[in-house]
């Protein structure tokens, strides 16, 4: 309609510059994540006890060769926080890739088979929900020993939920479309249907999902990691960082402001991006 | 209705007896207990006798069918490192939990629904806008982090609230709203849309030409449908509160539950651990099935169905 | 004395004043007597809901009226602020809708979403707006009303619902009731009924009634008078037997010819149809919006086409001579 036309001139305006914005933060720390090594300016793991808690550049007394500063044992922060989004980004995408694979599965599963299929489907997404994640990626990392391949197949067996609801209600949607009635009546195999018909029309609201899920297990690894039961030391994670730094933060609030400023950053980035995306997608499925 | 409210009785029995299951095999994920009990010194008769005490020498199947038989009935079991039944620990901590848990919803919602009105009461405009950033901002919020910020700020610079401890109401103001925020982007989101699409519909400008006055308008006639999803998702939302308190309750050193599951993780106490998230889920299904509850109270279509 | 609902001139457009808007209404003008029905007739979207909503000050957001007069009851409704047009609307005019199954609000009772108007209006007790719904449901035809003001909306039928939609506007005793396209949702035996309790209403309470259909049928059965409308323009006005006989507009006469009439049909004639659609009317459109679809229309077409009388009380727009 024209008057819905009209109103939503303003809004696109602004909702594609938040997107751009969020494109070009996810852009710049997957280019940090990928490039680490060449772009740290020192070495991350590097300790210097003599050059403890130096302050970042914008404060007084602060050491031109370390731009943010140096952490409680000496250790470059801006290399660290560079390092740090490698580790992030590294979790959330294969932490995605886990939970993507396990709740598609199930959710396409539920959503094309239907009946008891789908009725399990539904008791295993209800089960999944009532489990508090937090508290059982913490059990499992604690008794097992924190390792990046464990905290990242835990977290993958664990946020897999929004995948499979948004696959099954989707995959439900296409099943009833005439295209795949048609397919039906062509005698196509469940094999074809499912990877020609249905999978590419609900694609793009699972890449959707997936920006919001990188962003939700990145926050998950980080508070995991402030536990102490995430990403093992002296990998420098940034959840990592502000635990250890947390001892020091009421006379140098700077080493808990500038791995959280990143933090928040970057997830809003990401979350920008998919909103973005959601958007753009959803303007596209209704001409 | 009955039947509805039955079936989803059968559901929640069946996912609680899943927990029970996956709870069981969690704590069982590291192997032999007794060794991990009785710690690094421990010669091999200590490992044998806390083998025996705990009963850890039987049958994996059986160990788990005593545990649920006990459980059924409210027993559930010792810890070892505190020394004390499980189910007592757990009731001693739980006011903590629920109290922050409830301090956070009512911020979340004291914050979210008029936020969620305004927005949709002035859709597309710069207010509108400015409410969708709050929410993405919140979205964003690592809760730790904001923990430390406000720590550092209301308790240290300005001293107005005290940083841990539980002794007074003011030690749930901070972790309250830490708490909060993780759900206000959701809460405030679903007004904003629940209240666009009630505005819209044909019932309000039934009640326009009904001449009623603008607040009976938007509270009486669109809030009542909006509030229908929000009161669900606020109850769940409050089940997420509780499971992640565990991290909140850790920043402000708040001995609720999951400060106690955290100190039982570290000490390998098994019995605490998985007791703890069998309660928490519990406590989720419980929580499901009172937002169910309060949709039948909120929508006569569901009453009568 | 003036009419009971006077509009002059209206003109409503959606989206601003940018080349984007769209003119819903272009200057249409019409009167409401008191205690006369006047149907206002035309195809989907002509702005016939338009018109009923702008005076009722009902518009969706991004809908701006403007008028050279809009008055009722000789009160100017143009000066009224949103508080005095609340205070009238429901009261002295009321309206009804076309879609019954979602015009109630479904967390409410019948009982609930009638009294609240009386009690707004005229301070009543609970008690007394009770009687009153109950009297006014009686009245509409509802058995047990007693019964039915403690349901909801949804166990109603489509049928009950719009009487009780009927009954709720009766609250306070209207001059003006406004029913845009009430019968279009329901079944064809039920739409017979409501629309008998329409007219039946009307002639017992003395109500001003302007109904707006697309129905020939029930113009017939029911108006006194009958305002054509034509992408946003009033096209012909005329009292209800003299524009039956005496059609001016090329495009009324279009109209009628697709109603058959028994006896003054043949079996085997084809029903008459006009060709094409309504045309998008943009801001600074001149002429006659019929033009296109007009088998009398010539160049002088396109520029302003005065308003012509046919008789005292009918006149049309166009042309060609009565």
């Amino acid at each position: 309609m024209t008057v819905a036309a009209v109103n939503a001139g303003p809004k696109r305006g602004w909702k594609s510059a938040s997107t751009w914005i969020g494109a070009v933060i996810v852009g710049t720390a997957a280019i940090c994540a990928v490039f680490a090594p060449l772009l740290v300016p020192h070495d991350p793991f590097a300790q210097d006890l003599g050059k403890r808690l130096l302050v970042p550049f914008w404060m007084e007394g602060t050491d031109p060769r370390h731009l943010l500063g140096t952490d409680q044992l000496g250790r470059d922060y801006l290399s660290r926080l560079i390092w740090g989004c490698r580790i992030s980004m590294l979790i959330g995408v294969t932490v995605t890739i886990v939970s993507g694979l396990i709740g598609i599965t199930i959710g396409v599963l539920g959503g094309f088979m239907g009946g008891r299929v789908d009725d399990a489907v539904l008791f295993a997404i209800t089960t999944r929900l009532s489990i508090p994640v937090v508290l059982v990626a913490l059990a499992v990392v604690g008794l097992l020993g924190s390792s990046l391949p464990l905290l990242v197949i835990t977290l993958g067996l664990l946020l897999w939920d929004r995948f499979a609801v948004v696959a099954r209600s989707t995959t439900m949607q296409v099943r009833n479309l005439d295209f795949v009635a048609a397919a039906w009546c062509a005698g196509c195999s469940h094999f074809r249907i499912l990877s020609r018909e249905v999978l590419p029309n609900i694609a793009s609201h699972l890449v959707v999902v997936a920006t919001l899920e990188i962003a939700l297990a990145i926050l998950l690894e980080a508070a995991l990691s402030f536990l102490g039961l995430g990403v093992p030391p002296p990998l420098p994670s940034w959840g990592l960082m502000i635990a250890e730094a947390k001892d020091y933060m009421f006379f140098s609030p700077w080493v808990i402001v500038i791995p959280g400023v990143a933090l928040f950053v970057l997830v809003l980035g990401i979350n920008l991006l998919g909103d973005g995306l959601r958007d753009l997608f959803g303007a596209r499925s209704d001409p | 209705m009955f039947q509805f409210l039955l079936r989803r009785l059968i559901v929640a029995l069946l996912v609680a007896a899943t927990v029970m299951v996956l709870a069981f095999v969690l704590t069982r994920l590291s192997g032999d207990l007794a060794t991990s009990i009785a710690g690094a010194n421990a010669t091999a008769a200590d490992i044998e006798a806390i083998r025996k005490a705990y009963g850890l020498d039987r049958p994996v199947i059986t160990q788990f069918f005593d545990w649920v038989g006990r459980a059924v009935t409210g027993d559930l079991g010792e810890s070892y490192f505190f020394k004390a039944r499980v189910a007592s620990l757990i009731g001693e901590r739980m006011p903590v939990t629920l109290t922050l848990g409830l301090t956070g919803l009512v911020i979340a919602l004291v914050v979210s629904l008029p936020l969620g009105i305004l927005a949709a009461v002035r859709e597309n405009t710069g207010l509108d806008r400015f409410v969708q950033m709050v929410a993405l901002l919140g979205q964003a919020m690592p809760s730790f982090w904001l923990g430390l910020l406000l720590m550092i700020t209301f308790g240290l610079q300005l001293g107005w609230l005290p940083i841990s401890g539980t002794g007074s109401w003011q030690n749930y103001v901070m972790p309250g709203v830490v708490l909060a925020f993780s759900a206000i982007p959701a809460l405030t989101r679903l007004t904003r849309a629940g209240m666009i699409q009630a505005m819209g519909s044909d019932y309000i400008r039934t009640a326009r030409a009904k001449g009623l006055s603008r607040a009976s308008i938007l509270l009486k006639h669109a809030l009542r449908n909006a509030a229908i999803p929000v009161v669900a998702i606020a109850a769940v939302q409050l089940g997420f509160m509780l499971g992640g308190s565990i991290v909140i309750e850790q920043v402000f050193a708040l001995h609720g539950v999951g400060f106690l599951a955290w100190e039982s993780i570290a000490k390998n106490d098994f019995p605490v651990v998985q007791a703890v998230v069998l309660v928490l889920a519990v406590i989720y299904v419980a929580l499901t099935m009172l937002a169910d509850l309060m949709n039948a109270v909120l929508d006569p279509r569901l009453r009568s169905a | 004395m003036s009419a009971l609902l006077e509009i002059e001139q209206l003109e409503v457009t959606f989206g601003g004043r940018t080349h984007r808007s769209t003119a819903a209404v272009r200057g249409a003008s019409l009167a409401v007597e008191r205690g006369e029905t006047h149907c206002l007739v035309g195809e989907s979207g002509c702005g016939k809901s338009v018109t009923a909503l702008a005076v009722m000050n009902l518009l969706a957001r991004g809908g701006e009226r403007r008028a050279r007069r809009l008055s009722f009851q000789g009160d100017d409704l143009l000066k009224l602020d949103d508080g005095g047009m609340a205070r009238l609307r429901g009261n002295a005019m009321a309206m009804i809708f076309q879609e019954p199954m979602t015009s109630l609000n479904p967390a409410y009772t019948v009982g609930s979403q009638m009294t609240e108007v009386l009690r707004r209006h005229k301070r009543a007790s609970q008690r007394v707006a009770t009687d009153r719904a109950a009297d006014l449901l009686a009245r509409v035809g509802i058995t047990a009303p007693g019964l039915r003001l403690g349901q909801f909306p949804h166990q109603l039928s489509g049928g009950l619902r719009q009487r009780v939609m009927i009954a709720m506007a009766l609250m306070c005793d209207p001059q003006l009731l406004v029913a845009d396209e009430p019968t279009t949702a329901l079944d064809v035996t039920v739409q017979a009924q409501i629309l008998r309790l329409l007219a039946q209403l009307q002639r017992d309470l003395g109500l001003g009634l302007l109904l707006i259909t697309h129905d020939l049928g029930i113009v017939a059965r029911v108006a006194h008078r009958v305002s054509v409308m034509y992408a946003g323009e009033v096209v012909e006005s005329a009292a209800t037997s003299e524009l039956f006989a005496n059609p001016c507009h090329p495009y009324t006469q279009g109209l009628l010819r697709c109603v058959p009439v028994p006896g003054k049909i043949r079996r085997d004639q084809p029903l008459g149809s006009i060709p094409g659609t309504v045309p998008r009317v943009g801001p600074g459109f001149e002429g006659c919006a019929f033009r296109e679809r007009c088998s009398f229309a010539d160049a002088t077409c396109a520029h302003t086409i005065p308003r012509r009388n046919a008789g005292a009380t009918h006149d049309y727009l166009c042309r060609l001579p009565a």
